[in-house]
């Protein structure tokens, strides 16, 4: 009896997505972040974070593929106490094209 | 203002949450805690012998109150001890709130005796968790801890709270106002008048309901929608009990072990209106197989569970209750003749079956003779096994809360510490745990809390001397290949039961099992109720894992 597995999803290929978090500035946040990400194989390829404002909160910027398990990610994401909110933008966006430079 | 350590406000904050009884297990990083605890004359502590024990008495008493429950444990082990609970809680949706001990801050990070990150263990298993930095975030976490835990969707939240937190003295003008819960998320009223419309025009509608009836209190409600509107309704396993089961439009438990008629009318759904439910594998066998003609309506409390595992073609996110509330109006009072009719048809073509079920020796016969010796006020907790589908097909649960049980995560072990829960929030009602022997192993050392407590707890141990469902699955799917399934030595569990100070009667040696058996359920006070069952006797049907809900073998 085989049971039913999903294979995994190949994610070159898709389109890519920036985006755009905001969420509370305390120790732990980019690990409920990641783990989200990380427990689903769902591969994060860049990844920004600084303060905002007055320091309470911080706004992240990450770089995933757009295959269809997104979507799930994003309302997860959501779903987070530190998630503060959650922007899609396009590849286009070039908060991750103007830091080229520093890993070329 | 007033001066206190970071454990004496802790305690505080929790008499002022209203929690009357925690369940835990002390130790060295913990301590500072339980030195405040002991000062509280409103919370009754109870000694857990292993802290997983702990974790399942405080999910018994949150299942049957619907409010979240404590538990506690020191650092390292004690706080490792917790997290299939944890998980467990996760999965199933209860409202928890877990205080653990952790080094001095000063220490973390370096390895100290008895240091685990509880705090990064328990991140994909909580719906939230906190590291304490200083006494006066408290005032704000604990409270937040609450309200975390018992808004939305419910869930378990951790407070981890380095020891000298726990020491530092703070001084507190005002305390902040018990936790409350978040108000419902705002109804898509555009969407509720759709669902209304598909649920009108459907030939062969279906109503599907999850733990989130229950969660949500909104059991009487959803019987409400059913008779308004003719839909048969099956439960999945969280939510038996929210439609009594003999209840004309109940088709009773979908899915794995569920009739075949259930899973035939099923099938022929035309609109499948899932209410707190989440399209779980064993619900459903293969997703893309289930209610394939069906057009979806799917109310949920998490925007998350929405076009997970299938597309809705309504999606409504919303707190079960008021949806349901907003639903009923809108709905044309339907008799369905020819649909139900037509499910009554397949009801006794292909009718759940329970062989055996007048002889008390046998698995379903003793299920039955333990529900005719009680009414519906008992309350019914299992472990995780064969028994454990047993019960859920078998027994005549008629009102929410009323079962208890490991449905996501499946955590055998599970039955007896969720039993002292559930009579330790519910001292008044009898409380039976059937359990399997494989199961009932993993936190036996609960006879002694039990013993302790002295509370009113009968387990109904049905013993096969295996692990049940490993066997059956070895026999059925794996070639009859049977390794590590039978247990080699059978131990005395009469005597261990008698050993805790529990009374035991074994049923095997009884005249008259039946007699024996509503006997020691009406003596009051714990007792252990053993029976021997065959092991050749399986859980039927059964959807094979991974197959589809209509490729059922037996039954």
């Amino acid at each position: 009896m085989i049971e039913q597995v999903s294979d995994p999803l190949p994610q070159a290929g898709y389109a890519k997505v920036v985006l755009e978090l905001d969420v509370n500035n305390h120790p732990g946040v980019m690990s409920h972040i990641c783990n989200l990400f990380a427990r689903r194989a769902f591969n994060v390829e860049g990844i920004l974070c600084m303060p905002v404002s007055d320091g309470t909160r911080s706004r992240i910027w990450l770089l995933v593929f757009d295959d269809q398990r997104l979507e799930q990610m994003v309302r997860q994401l959501e779903k987070l106490e530190d998630v503060l909110n959650v922007r899609r933008h396009g590849a286009e966006h070039e908060v991750f094209e103007r830091l080229e430079g520093f890993f070329h | 203002m007033m001066q206190m350590t970071g454990a004496q406000l802790m305690v505080r904050l929790l008499e002022r949450q209203g929690v009357r009884t925690v369940a835990g297990i002390p130790g060295g990083a913990i301590l500072p805690f339980y030195d405040a605890l002991s000062g509280s004359e409103q919370i009754h502590h109870v000694l857990a012998r292993h802290e997983q024990g702990a974790g399942f008495i405080a999910q018994g008493m949150a299942r049957v109150s619907g409010v979240p429950q404590v538990c506690i444990a020191s650092s390292g082990p004690g706080a490792t001890n917790l997290v299939t609970a944890i998980a467990d809680a996760c999965l199933d949706s209860i409202p928890m709130v877990v205080i653990t001990g952790q080094v001095p801050q000063a220490m973390i990070g370096t390895d100290a005796f008895q240091e685990v990150d509880i705090y990064g263990i328990t991140v994909p298993i909580t719906k939230h968790n906190f590291l304490v930095r200083s006494a006066q975030e408290l005032l704000e976490v604990v409270p937040e801890a609450f309200r975390i835990a018992m808004s939305g969707r419910p869930g378990p939240v951790l407070i981890d709270v380095p020891k000298d937190v726990q020491n530092q003295l703070v001084t507190v003008a005002e305390f902040p106002a018990p936790a409350v819960a978040d108000p419902a998320p705002q109804l898509d009223l555009e969407a509720v008048e759709l669902a209304a419309k598909m649920i009108n025009e459907a030939e062969r509608p279906v109503l599907y309901l999850g733990g989130g009836v229950v969660a949500s209190g909104a059991a009487p409600l959803a019987v409400q929608l059913a008779e308004q509107a003719g839909l048969p309704t099956t439960m999945t396993l969280m939510a038996l009990g929210a439609m009594p089961m003999d209840h004309p439009l109940s088709i009773g438990m979908l899915g794995m072990h569920g009739a075949r008629y259930t899973n035939f009318v099923l099938e022929e759904a035309d609109v499948l209106v899932c209410v707190g439910a989440r399209f779980d594998d064993r619900a459903i066998g293969r997703a893309a197989q289930f209610c394939p003609n069906a057009r979806i309506v799917h109310i949920d409390i998490d925007r998350s569970e929405l076009h997970k595992i299938k597309n809705a073609h309504v999606a409504i996110h919303a707190n079960v209750k008021c949806a349901l509330e907003a639903l009923l109006p809108r709905l044309q009072a339907t008799l369905r003749k020819r649909w139900l009719s037509h499910v009554d048809s397949l009801k006794t073509r292909f009718p759940m079956q329970f062989p055996g079920q007048d002889d008390p020796r046998t698995h379903y016969g003793l299920v039955h003779a333990v529900a005719a010796a009680l009414d519906d006020r008992a309350i019914v907790a299992t472990d995780v096994g064969q028994h454990q589908m047993w019960v859920a097909q078998a027994y005549p649960f008629r009102r929410a809360r009323q079962w208890l049980t490991s449905g996501g995560l499946g955590t055998m072990g599970f039955g007896l510490p969720t039993a002292i829960g559930a009579a330790l929030a519910e001292p008044d009602r009898t409380v039976v745990c059937f359990t399997g022997d494989g199961s009932f192993k993993m936190n036996i050392q609960e006879l002694a809390t039990l013993a302790e407590e002295g509370l009113n707890v009968k387990i109904v141990l049905m013993n096969n001397n295996a692990l049940g469902l490993v066997y059956q699955q070895q026999t059925l799917f794996y070639g009859q290949r049977l390794f590590a399934s039978k247990y080699r030595t059978e131990p005395d569990f009469v005597k261990i039961a008698e050993g805790f100070g529990v009374a035991a009667v074994d049923l095997d040696l009884a005249d008259n099992p039946r007699a024996a058996l509503a006997e020691a359920l009406h003596r009051p006070g714990p007792c252990l109720i053993h029976a021997t069952i065959d092991r050749e006797q399986f859980v039927y049907p059964m959807v094979p894992p991974g197959a589809a809900n209509t490729e059922m073998i037996g039954g």
